[in-house]
């Protein structure tokens, strides 16, 4: 704890001697120079994948960082973004417009594998752009955390908690039943069931019939998840300076004072919940057309999880912590544990299909050691600790808590 | 606050009841009957095969949610880990099974031996576990804010879904101990399993010994009384640590058991079966009341004939499936969550 302490004075010392917009500017060029220092391979996919779930966090940090509220149920969002892209980037309605399908801005190569490049542009299905399908799943994804976020307004902690987690839990059933109609009205497929979309449409610049990446040169498709995260954070840093933002962070600390002060907590939640949802749908859209597929055995419980311990191992409420949390988990899933497991044969088993348990693992040393995250918002770690020094003058001090709150002084 | 609450309902005297209150208290269990009643005319063989399959399967969840009731009535916090202490349960019954070569051919003496054997085995297996929880993960965070020990059950649970997985990466078959498919009698042309009766031969005794233990024993009155004021229960001197290992202890022990039933009845396990096994039952407590041991007990009924019908296929016309069971199930959990937090029979709550 001592060594932390100094560590945390030692960074503030560090930051405090350049001015933040060079640090700025360093990391922005080498995050884009960075597909030239590791080449186009398994560590550039990893990394590109990697954005995508900073989005996510980022997302989720709006709903449980700022606003405090506790959503298990994220991946409905991820489900909902990709099925998106889903529907309007492949095949799957082969009888819109009579078979011809609908085209917006679509590349005819971006409709098919790369492979089979120069087919007919009137091949079947939906085919929209996918910058365009992007704002088209944020706004669903948006509307959809509203619907999803009125009913659990009433409820605090663990009962959200546990609603948004059935949410999380309803919505791939639902997608996967629905192969037939919905609810059995209709007969239209609108997921392949357990098989999942796919192909889907790969990414095209509107103005270009050209593809954007392959799996050979995966440099542009990290660009443009590298972009989607620039705007993630623009977006961000702008709506937790805004007055909405402070009510996000007013409600999370008290919702009678904040109320009181005459912040409609209906509103501010109903927003932090479109917002949040609105970004999960963003990354699952770009998930979807990179992973080529939309399948629900993607959109588990543990994908929630997933998100969330990077939001809390990175530091609730705050921006950068969150980044961190989310870079540190995900390459350690998608680059760390693999690589492990090829260097460490004499284990027997596989340590990539435990890697929920180690995030679990993770969550449960955060919370006991450092609630606060690796990198904490000031405020937030104030409160978290406020609570213990409470809680200890309260029920008359559990030992072990006072001694804590000693050594983190 | 809490303490508060509690002498404001004491001293008040009791709100004449509204037609409005009676109806709003009354109306999600008739609702509830009045389905089952709808679908029993609409296909009465069925839906009474499917009241008695999901009556003795929701002994089952009715074991486990009692665990997430006495649980949350004691120190608030869902148990994320407990339907992996369910899993554990049913790991341990048959790794001992597996270990000592019992078999269906094996003589029928030793087959009620090793089941009463294991049965204890088990149960002590998951209670012990409890209680290491307990004081790894929510002990620490005794006086943090709510979110904190609620993140730790969930990195709890997935760390002991994980070694269930290492443990046994693949779903095993469970011997056939009981003969669990085998008709033991008919009665109003439905088969009665012997699965059936095993779980309610088995369950019953258990939930009249918890009831009786927390509402009549010492130690169950510190129970109730740490779980109404855990400070003021403190100054009684009270132990309100041991108090709530003992409550974890009860918990594991229910948990054991409906794993060693489980097996049984299904005949299979699989890492995985704690999570939905554990919600479902979650959603049983929560109906019931949460904190309301009868009330989980009854939750847990409800919720196996809610489960049977839609595990069915046909609800009135309406073609659900085992596939949509789940989603069933969530549903009528978001229900009651939001329209009825104190449950279906209104007893008083915290949360409520």
């Amino acid at each position: 704890m001592r060594f932390l302490a100094s560590l945390r004075s030692g960074r503030d010392t560090v930051t405090g001697m350049i001015p933040g917009w060079v640090l700025a500017v360093v990391l922005i060029v080498f995050a884009v120079i960075f597909p030239y220092l590791v080449g186009s391979g398994s560590f550039l996919d990893a990394s590109t994948q990697t954005l995508a779930y900073v989005i996510m966090a980022l997302g989720l940090n709006i709903v449980v960082g700022f606003a405090g509220l506790l959503d298990l149920g994220y991946v409905a969002f991820y489900a909902i973004g990709a099925f998106v892209i889903g529907w309007f980037g492949s095949q799957q309605f082969p009888d819109v417009n009579g078979g011809k399908g609908i085209h917006i801005l679509a590349s005819d190569r971006a409709t098919f594998q790369p492979k089979l490049s120069g087919g007919r542009l009137d091949i079947a299905g939906i085919h929209i752009n996918f910058f365009i399908v992007l704002f088209i799943a944020m706004a669903i994804t948006a509307l959809w955390g509203v619907l999803l976020g009125a009913p659990t307004l009433r409820l605090r902690g663990d009962y959200l908690a546990i609603v948004t987690l059935a949410f999380g839990e309803i919505v791939p059933r639902v997608f996967e039943n629905s192969t037939s109609g919905l609810f059995g009205i209709g007969s239209t497929d609108f997921s392949h069931g357990r098989q999942g979309i796919t192909p889907i449409d790969k990414i095209n610049l509107p103005w270009s019939h050209d593809l954007l990446y392959s799996d050979a040169n995966l440099k542009p498709a990290y660009w443009v998840a590298l972009g989607m995260v620039f705007f993630t954070i623009f977006v961000n840093r702008r709506l937790r300076d805004s007055r909405l933002g402070r009510a996000w962070i007013a409600v999370r600390e008290d919702e009678v004072a904040a109320a009181s002060m005459g912040i409609n907590l209906v509103r501010t939640k109903l927003w932090a919940y479109a917002i949040g949802a609105a970004f999960g749908g963003f990354a699952g859209v770009f998930l979807g057309t990179y992973n080529n597929t939309v399948n629900v055995d993607q959109f588990e419980f543990g994908f929630s999880v997933f998100i969330l311990a990077m939001v809390i191992v990175g530091g609730m409420g705050n921006i950068w912590g969150v980044i961190v949390g989310a870079v540190a988990l995900s390459m350690m899933n998608r680059y760390g544990l693999p690589q492990l497991n090829s260097l460490s044969e004499p284990l027997g088993f596989d340590v990539t299909s435990i890697s929920f348990g180690i995030f679990g693992f993770f969550l449960l040393i955060m919370m006991v050691l450092r609630p606060e995250g690796l990198i904490p918002s000031g405020r937030r770690r104030l409160e978290l600790r406020e609570a213990e020094i409470e809680g200890s003058e309260d029920t008359g001090a559990v030992g072990d808590m006072s001694q804590m709150y000693e050594v983190r002084q | 606050m809490e303490a508060a609450s509690i002498t404001e309902t004491a001293s008040a005297p009791p709100p004449a009841r509204k037609v409005g209150d009676v109806l709003n208290a009354y109306a999600l269990p008739l609702l509830l009957f009045g389905a089952l009643l709808a679908q029993f005319i609409y296909e009465p063989t069925g839906t009474l095969e499917n009241v008695k399959t999901g009556l003795s399967n929701g002994m089952v969840w009715a074991l486990i949610a009692l665990g997430y009731t006495l649980v949350y009535g004691i120190v608030e916090l869902i148990n994320f880990a407990h339907g992996e202490v369910f899993m554990i349960g049913a790991f341990v019954a048959l790794s001992l099974w597996q270990t000592f070569g019992v078999t269906e051919s094996t003589g029928l003496a030793l087959i009620v031996v090793s089941i009463i054997a294991f049965l204890v085995a088990s149960m002590g297996a998951s209670a012990t576990l409890n209680v290491l929880i307990e004081r790894a993960a929510y002990r620490p965070l005794r006086n943090a804010p709510k979110l904190a020990p609620l993140i730790t059950a969930i990195g709890m649970s997935f760390i002991l879904q994980n070694v269930g997985l290492l443990w046994r990466p693949t779903p095993d078959q469970v011997p056939d101990l009981i003969g669990s498919h085998s008709v033991y009698f008919t009665i109003f042309k439905v088969d009665v399993l012997h699965s059936d009766v095993f779980a309610v031969v088995v369950t019953v005794p258990l939930l009249i010994g918890l009831l009786w233990f927390v509402g009549s024993t010492k130690y169950g009155k510190a129970m109730r009384a740490t779980a109404q004021d855990p400070d003021a229960a403190r100054l009684m001197g009270i132990d309100v640590d041991r108090t709530i290992s003992l409550t974890f202890l009860l918990g594991g022990l229910m948990a054991g058991a409906a794993g060693l039933i489980y097996a049984l009845y299904n005949l299979t396990v699989r890492f995985n079966m704690g999570f939905t096994a554990g919600l479902i039952a979650f959603t049983a407590a929560v109906m019931g009341g949460i904190g309301n041991l009868k009330g989980a007990v009854i939750g847990g009924l409800i919720i196996g004939v809610i489960q049977a019908v839609s595990d069915g296929g046909n609800f009135l016309g309406l073609p659900l499936g085992e596939a949509w069971t789940p989603a069933v199930v969530f549903a009528i959990l978001i229900l009651v969550m939001v329209f009825r937090p104190q449950g279906l029979f209104g007893e008083e709550t915290r949360e409520g």
